[in-house]
Formats: structure tokens, C-alpha cells, sequence
């Protein structure tokens, strides 16, 4: 199911299809590995709602939604 | 001497490295043509000296802030004979991304893999042997914090200075960015594969079953109802072990000051030294100096190396996390949080710390409204004037007010930053990444002794430098009186109008007015204007109450000068710091005007109900 990396709920895992960011935060995602093809689970959200915190490549990042809502995801049963 | 690098993430124990392999040979440095300070020691090995320099911690070479810059720079140059690419077992895959990167500037490279007891820990086995063969460079397996692999580390590092080894790194030979944005994307992601399946080669992950430590703890700490209870919970705790802890060593640094003032004056007398220098050398400089260490420095000392411990244990991202919303809203960065925390310590690293911030706008907001937190040299004489006169000497609720006015700290920082959101630096939120490192157990040990050796001998130090010679100048103030009147009194009387209208008086403006220098001179200056200098008091707390209540201090008086000192111009340290990371006179003058602002608006305001509302 294709889909935006904000809307995954806690403990989904999903593959990144694209970033539709530009710039520095398209540069500072590509410096975390997150490519085309990275796997990626929603680990947590914050009280608030925003920012969500998720693994990505064996570390634990907090992106605001703002952002997570221009990276399309493919949603996959975690391995 | 040969010149060795240390290049790494943010976070993958680099410091530790740094620290293990130098010792407590280290200073900070400029180097010529580059803007940021770097950490620089030495390291003796097989009897051979080698200078080394802490590159800052990057998640990539290709730069954009000026601290980037100076890594790229040093690679680029060659000015390092070696460069450890510092990684982290437990994350190889994202840390090999750097490694890789420092390859493709540089062959003389020695990949350290470090906290591999972690990884060991988290079931996680790295194969360094087959690393080496695929990267072409050595490879060293290391836990910086017991330091164990530190010498076949120096090893390596050794035999490539030395020039023996064949260097063959197997890189892509396509540098680190390409013409233009599309290319440099393609290159990054390059790196990222390239690291990925290095990774799965390299890396066992035996599944335990079992959910890491970092989540397990994370379902209570990030928790919807439970997280923010247990951030404020923290913070009272630090609080109450700061003003609990505090009373013990106050008391016995006052008896050995009481003791030696009476030896110094004994010796004063039968040295037949005439009476104004008596003054001058005891009640004015030796009094304010033994004030500020009796009385300031043991709540410094407690509440910093407890603050660093939970900064060791990395709960701070976990602050910035439950608070971003927040600062989203006044339009600033959630690692406003952070360098608010480190605000806590030092307003000034504060201000330094601002550069982990990428937008500029929103830099500037946190340099602009880091005063908002009280720092370190603030916390003594708060707890100090609520003893006095609001939790009459229960530690606990001390720490409650404390903690109450550490939230009205906060509220404010939010609204200044709305403000200038709003104003002087409109715009919007921007993109930022936060990462959340894994809870490490603290390194209590080196918490200790850093902040003894950093902090103590720190204020110590600023007591000798800054203390002295104001003690001195306000004993001239005091004593000096040209017209009939002292100079202090007149000062004092001049700003009693102003003074009146904030809810304080002028004594204690005057007193603020002359502890620029330093926060922690505040409440000592008071002191010596109240006593009009010549009284040599014991140094203790209860002295100085004592002294605040003959002049008819009440708790009216204790709230206005309580909110003026959460909220009023920046040290000097930190004026000076905050022009020298905004390099703008105009920047600078309002992070000084716009905390007097509020605290000039907060005081009459308060004054004024108070006055409505006997």
C-alpha cells in the first residue's frame, strides 16, 4: 500500500519510494541513508502528535510531520 | 610531530576516544584559516609524540555549516598524516557512510569500530577482519570507554604514519559531491548502498527476542501521560539533591573562611598594616571572593554534574522530543530545547551550542532567548532568595519553586521567540532531523571529574578574576565619598526611582548593574552595598539573610528580584560569546535588551498587583 511516511501508525515498517524534499533537509536525509528503497518502522509518536520517532538503518530519528509528509513510503509486514 | 584526526558522527564516542588516547593532555585551539575552535591534545606511543585533533562530529563531509567545513577542509588538505574514521558498532551500516566518505579524501585512513562492548551487548557481532579486506584500509575493534584497543588503535595509526603500510582504500574514486544537485544526490546515495552492503557482510545480528533497553525505556519516558510527569519529576529531583547537597559543604567552607578572615585580620593588625588597606584587601576583596565560593559555588557544583549525567544518558533528545510542538508553534527549532538545556549549565555554551541549529533564522532566536534559562551562576542565589523567604528552609518545596520558576522560564523563552517569529525574524518553521542516541549507562566517574576539574576550578578561578576585583572596586564605591555621601549610597539612591517602580530597590539594581561580570557577584555585591561595605560578615547563608532582613527585606521584594534575575541582561561572557557567533553589534545588543524587556514589563507588573492586592 502506497502511502506518506507521516500517516504509518506505531510499529508499521514501510520502503521509502521517493523523497519529494528539496534542499538541505533532502541532503540531510540522504547524509542519514535514507534512499529510495530504505526500510523504515514508525517506532513512536509524541504525545503531541508530532514530531514521530522512526528507525532507520539501526538509528532512532524524530522528524517533524511537516517533513515526513513528502517522503512517499510503500508499507511492508516488518521483517 | 605527526598529525592525527579524528573523524566520526555525532554521538559514536568520539570525545571518549579523544580523551583515552590524550589523557588530560588537551586544550582547545584555533587553526590558522579555520573559524571553529577544535579540540587538540597529544599522545605519546612507542615513544613517539602525536598531536591530535577532534574533528567536530558530522553525519557527512559534504558541508553546509561552517563546523562541516573545517573537517572537509582538513581531509582535503592533508594536513593530518592520519585521520580515524571513528564508527559505532552498533550502527555500522550509517556510521560506514562517513567512514567511506573520509576514504574517498583521504588514504591514510584507520576505520575504528567502536563500542563494540555495546554491540556485543545488543547482540550484535562485527566481523573486522572481513571490513579490512573490503575497505582496504585497517580496521580496529575498540571500547574507547574501558579503553580497551586503544594501543593496536596507536598501532595502525603507527605503521601509517610511519608509511609501511600499502594503503590500497577502495573507493569509488567519484569524490564526495558532483556538479551539480542531481549528481551529488546520486554519489550520497552510492555511499548509502555501499554501506548497506558492506554491512550485511560484516554484521551478525543475533535476534534475542527480547525488545532493546532504549525502547523499554522509551514506553514510560516518551509516554503520552507519563513522559511529561517524569521530565518534571526529574528536574525536581536535580533541584532537591542540588539545594539538599548544597547545605553540607556551605557549612564547611564557611568555618574554614571564617577561620582564615580571623587569621588575616589578626596578621593584618600585627603587621600594623594601616586600616584602608585592611579594608580594602579584607572586606572588599577577600569578602566578596569568600562569598562567592561559600555561598555560590556548592549549588554549582551539585546541580552541574548532575545535569551532565542526564546528558550522558541521553535523555536530553528525549526533552526535545516532548517539546518540539511547542517550539514548532513559537515558530523555532525543536533543538531549541537542547541548547535551553545547556543554557541550564552555562548561558554562554548555550549560545555556543546554538550551532547545532542549520537555519539561521532560527539560530538567531535561540542565541537571542538563551538567557531566559537561569544558568548555573543564577541557580545559587535563587534557591538562595526562596529559602528566604518562600520555603523557610524545606528543601523539597524549595525545589518546587525552583522548578516553578524554571517552567515561567520556558513559558517566556517561548513567547520571546514567538515574538521574534513574528517580528524582527518572520518565518517559518524549517525541516530538522533529531536523532535519538540509545540510554547509555552514565560514565559517573569521568562526570565527576570533568566537571570538578572543568567547572569547580572554573568558578574558582572567575571568583580570583572577576570576584577580587569587584570586591575591590565596590569597597573604593563604598568607601570613597566626595561629597559627604559614599558613591555606593549615591548610586543606590539614584536608582531607587526605577528600582521602586521593578519592586526591588536601587541597591539591588545597583547590585545587578555591577554583577554584569558575573551572576554569581550579584547577591555578594548586594551584600556589600547593604553593609556599606564595612561590616566583615561570616559568609554564610544565614549571615546573609540576616543582613537582608536588617534592611527590611520582604518576600514582595524577594518575588521582583526572583523574577528579575530569571530575566535580565546576559553576563558579559555570554554578551561577548553571542557576538561572536552572530558577528552583529546589532544581534548582540538585543539579546541583552530584549530579557531586560521582559523582566523590566514582568517586575512592574507584578510590583503593580501587588500594590493593587496588599
Amino acid at each position: 500500500m502506497e502511502t506518506t511516511m507521516d500517516l504509518l501508525r506505531e510499529g508499521d515498517c514501510a520502503r521509502i519510494l521517493s523523497l519529494r524534499l528539496r534542499g538541505a533537509m533532502r541532503r540531510r536525509l540522504l547524509d542519514f541513508g535514507m534512499i529510495e528503497g530504505t526500510c523504515v518502522r514508525c517506532l513512536r509518536i509524541s504525545p503531541s502528535g508530532d514530531p514521530v520517532i522512526y528507525r532507520v538503518r539501526g538509528t532512532m530519528l524524530a522528524l517533524r510531520r511537516q517533513d515526513s509528509s513528502r517522503i512517499a513510503v510503500e508499507v511492508e509486514p516488518c521483517r | 610531530m605527526p598529525l592525527i584526526a579524528l573523524a566520526g558522527n555525532p554521538n559514536v564516542g568520539k570525545s571518549t576516544l579523544f580523551n583515552a588516547l590524550t589523557g588530560m593532555n588537551q586544550h582547545t585551539g584555533n587553526w590558522p584559516g579555520k573559524t571553529v575552535e577544535l579540540a587538540q591534545g597529544h599522545c605519546r606511543y612507542k615513544g613517539a609524540e602525536y598531536q591530535i585533533v577532534d574533528l567536530p562530529g558530522a553525519y557527512s563531509l559534504v558541508s553546509r555549516s561552517p563546523e562541516e567545513t573545517v573537517a572537509e577542509e582538513f581531509l582535503i588538505d592533508g594536513t593530518a598524516d592520519c585521520t580515524i574514521a571513528v564508527c559505532d558498532a552498533t550502527c555500522l551500516e550509517r556510521s560506514l557512510i562517513l567512514a567511506l566518505q573520509v576514504m574517498e579524501l583521504t588514504e591514510r585512513v584507520v576505520v575504528c569500530v567502536n563500542l563494540m562492548d555495546e554491540a556485543e551487548r545488543a547482540g550484535i557481532r562485527v566481523d573486522g577482519a572481513a571490513l579490512e579486506r573490503q575497505l582496504g584500509v585497517p580496521v580496529v575493534a575498540a571500547c574507547a570507554l574501558q579503553e580497551n584497543g586503544t594501543d593496536a588503535l596507536m598501532e595502525r595509526v603507527r605503521e601509517v604514519c610511519d608509511g609501511f603500510l600499502p594503503l590500497q582504500p577502495h573507493r569509488c574514486g567519484c569524490g564526495i559531491r558532483g556538479k551539480n544537485d542531481e549528481a551529488s544526490d546520486a554519489i550520497a546515495a552510492r555511499f548509502v548502498l555501499r554501506a548497506q552492503e558492506l554491512a550485511a557482510q560484516c554484521v551478525r545480528r543475533e535476534e534475542s527476542g527480547q525488545t532493546p533497553l532504549t525502547e523499554r525505556l522509551d514506553r514510560v519516558l516518551l509516554h503520552r501521560f507519563s513522559g511529561y510527569g517524569v521530565m518534571l519529576l526529574l528536574l525536581l529531583g536535580v533541584f532537591w539533591l542540588t539545594i539538599e547537597g548544597a547545605n553540607y559543604p556551605s557549612i564547611g567552607l564557611q568555618w574554614c573562611f571564617d577561620r582564615l578572615g580571623d587569621l588575616l585580620r589578626s596578621g593584618a593588625v600585627s603587621l600594623g598594616l594601616p586600616v584602608p588597606l585592611t579594608g580594602a584587601l579584607l572586606d572588599g576583596v577577600y569578602a566578596t571572593a569568600a562569598r562567592v565560593v561559600a555561598v555560590m559555588l556548592p549549588p554549582m557544583a551539585i546541580f552541574f554534574p548532575l545535569f551532565t549525567l542526564l546528558e550522558d544518558f541521553g535523555y536530553l533528545p528525549r526533552v526535545a522530543f516532548l517539546m518540539d510542538h511547542r517550539f514548532r508553534r513559537a515558530g523555532a527549532c525543536g533543538k531549541q530545547s537542547l541548547t535551553l538545556c545547556m543554557g541550564l549549565g552555562c548561558n554562554a555554551a548555550g549560545v555556543t551550542g546554538c550551532r547545532i541549529i542549520d537555519s539561521r533564522r532560527e539560530r538567531l532566536i535561540a542565541v537571542l532567548t538563551n538567557a531566559f534559562v537561569p544558568c548555573n551562576g543564577r541557580f545559587p542565589a535563587l534557591i538562595f532568595l526562596i529559602s528566604l523567604s518562600f520555603s523557610h528552609g524545606s528543601a523539597l518545596l524549595g525545589a518546587g519553586v525552583l522548578t516553578l520558576c524554571l517552567l515561567l522560564s520556558v513559558g517566556m523563552t517561548l513567547a520571546a521567540s514567538k515574538l521574534l517569529s513574528r517580528t524582527a525574524l518572520r518565518g517559518e518553521p524549517s525541516s530538522f532531523v533529531l536523532e535519538m542516541p540509545p540510554y547509555r549507562r552514565p560514565r559517573i566517574g569521568q562526570v565527576l571529574v570533568r566537571s570538578v576539574r572543568d567547572r569547580t576550578l572554573f568558578v574558582l578561578g572567575r571568583a580570583v578574576a572577576v570576584a577580587a576585583p569587584a570586591g575591590l572596586v565596590i569597597w573604593l564605591l563604598a568607601n570613597l565619598a566626595p561629597r559627604g555621601t559614599p558613591l555606593l549610597q549615591s548610586a543606590a539612591a539614584f536608582l531607587d526611582a526605577p528600582g521602586s517602580v521593578l519592586g526591588m530597590n536601587g541597591a539591588i539594581l545597583l547590585a545587578f548593574i555591577l554583577g554584569s561580570p558575573a551572576n554569581e557577584l550579584v547577591l555578594p555585591v548586594l551584600m556589600m552595598i547593604l553593609t556599606s561595605g564595612s561590616l566583615f560578615a561570616a559568609e554564610s547563608t544565614a549571615a546573609m539573610s540576616r543582613i537582608l532582613l536588617t534592611a527590611g527585606w520582604t518576600w514582595r521584594e524577594s518575588l521582583c528580584t526572583i523574577v528579575f534575575f530569571l530575566f535580565h541582561w546576559p553576563c558579559t561572557t555570554t554578551l561577548l560569546t553571542a557576538y561572536r557567533e552572530t558577528k552583529s553589534k546589532k544581534w548582540t545588543l538585543l539579546a541583552a535588551v530584549l530579557p531586560t524587556a521582559f523582566g523590566c514589563v514582568l517586575c512592574a507588573a507584578v510590583n503593580l498587583i501587588l500594590h493593587l492586592f496588599p
